[in-house]
């Protein structure tokens, strides 16, 4: 059982922040994602775009801000439960949580923290009618272990990064690898896309284009496709799996089942206070929340966190003391032993 | 400035008659949120950057469209859904001269 003080769900901007302001007040946090990096939409979707509107950046890439939020928050040592999504929240006599993930982790917190942007990333689905059926009999939507296709007949569909590079990849570990996407062009990094090329060259890659998968063929596991190329007639080949890679779509999952009240996909908080959903000691803080007037904007996601670790910090220690201290004036003291401060004036005489 | 006024069906096949201002800046995925004609966290995923594919339409009126950027090419080459007709919203900027649009959302992906 892994025990923090805030565990925090959604490892993006707002939820990478909560660390910092967690930290200034000698709160420790663990953050669970769906996705296998931090960093949420900013990393997932558009990690090379620019964002305009962070105080003090004119301009930052959305990859370049998960960066530095990670470093800003590095001294006060956050644990990570990655590639994993929070499944169930369950409140314990004494006022703590536990939450558990789709794989069993247990997390025990004695605040919950819900930054989760607009859900969890679950992989989009081609809308073929049997493919529930194969699922994790040959349909695979996510590579968790390349080893696994060692020797096996692959077909992957897409045209974008993931479907270029794992292509390449398994191109050295598969028995064959065959990519099949609607157009002939592809949307990815030059690299791979060049690098697909030679490997098609090489015949170590075959290339279906325009093409699309129409059908999954098998009994109780996928033995074949059934493939239709524009303007011909669709055939059938062999295959031990299919990797459809048509990226990732947000949704809210199993959090709508928490008892939160929610509100057009967002959950409901009391922003005239501290963020706190219906459920006490619950906090949902950036995109996943709603209130009057609300903007989904990572600003505002920061000043929601720095708000709602004040009143975790109250709920932690209803008895103790605290005045809020200006970061220039007490430092920041890590976990780790480290200490920012600013540095003392120099006070010496003239002669 | 004027408003236009178009035509959205929404994924339930309901058809909206609907007055979007040209002088706003607004594309036509965000014509559809303010409206709330798709619950949000459906629709403009990736806030327009041609990047979800959330807010694909089929244009059913001959209108002159502004033409296709590559961004928006390689989106809809990976979405589902797709036919001949298919635009992302995001992408459609409101002019006075797209006045009695009519598109309907592609189904929820």
């Amino acid at each position: 059982m892994i025990t923090t003080d805030i565990l925090i769900i959604g490892a993006g901007p707002t939820g990478l922040f909560t660390v910092f302001e967690a930290g200034l007040l000698k709160l420790k946090c663990h953050l669970i994602d769906a996705l296998p990096q931090a960093g949420g939409q900013c990393s997932e979707i558009y990690p090379k775009k620019p964002i305009y509107d962070i105080p003090a950046y004119p301009e930052i890439l959305a990859g370049d801000l998960t960066d530095k939020l990670m470093e800003q928050i590095k001294q006060f040592e956050p644990g990570f439960t990655l590639g994993e999504r929070a499944d169930t929240l369950e409140k314990q006599d004494d006022g703590t949580f536990i939450v558990t993930t789709n794989k069993g982790t247990k997390h025990h917190a004695k605040v919950v923290a819900i930054a989760g942007g607009l859900g969890s990333f679950e992989p989009r689905k081609p809308k073929l009618d049997n493919i529930a059926k194969f699922e994790d009999k040959g349909v695979e939507y996510i590579i968790k272990e390349p080893e696994f296709y060692r020797n096996k007949n692959v077909v992957i569909a897409g045209g974008g990064d993931s479907a270029l590079d794992w292509s390449i990849f398994l191109s050295d570990v598969a028995k064959s690898v065959t990519l099949v996407h609607r157009r002939n062009e592809f949307r990815g990094a030059l690299d791979s896309v060049e690098k697909v090329q030679e490997l098609k060259d090489a015949n170590k890659i075959a290339l279906i284009t325009p093409a699309e998968i129409t059908g999954i063929l098998g009994e109780d596991k996928v033995t074949g496709l059934t493939i239709q190329k524009k303007g011909q007639e669709a055939f059938t080949i062999d295959t031990d799996h299919f990797i459809p890679l048509f990226g990732l779509s947000p949704k809210l999952g199993p959090l709508g089942n928490w008892g939160l009240e929610i509100e057009k996909n967002a959950i409901k908080v009391n922003n005239a206070l501290d963020y706190q959903t219906n459920i006490p000691g619950v906090y949902a803080i950036g995109d996943v929340n709603t209130y009057p007037g609300k903007l989904k904007l990572i600003l505002c996601g920061f000043h929601e966190a720095t708000l709602m670790c004040q009143s975790a910090f109250q709920r932690i220690f209803p008895d103790k003391k605290y005045v809020m201290k200006y970061t220039t004036v007490g430092g920041v003291e890590g976990f780790d032993g480290t200490k920012k401060e600013a540095p003392k004036a120099v006070v010496k005489a003239i002669q | 400035m004027q408003d236009i006024n178009i035509k959205i069906t929404d994924r339930d096949g309901v058809t909206h008659d609907i007055v979007a201002p040209t002088d706003m800046a607004m594309n036509l995925m965000e014509v559809v949120r303010s409206y709330e004609l798709a619950p949000e966290g459906t629709i403009g995923v990736c806030g327009g950057m041609a990047m979800c594919a959330s807010c694909q339409c089929y244009v059913k009126s001959n209108h002159q469209l502004p033409e296709m950027s590559d961004d928006e090419d390689a989106m809809l080459a990976e979405a589902f859904d797709v036919e001949d007709n298919s635009r992302l919203g995001c992408q459609i900027q409101m002019t006075p001269e797209l006045n009695g649009l009519e598109v309907e959302l592609a189904p929820e992906s």
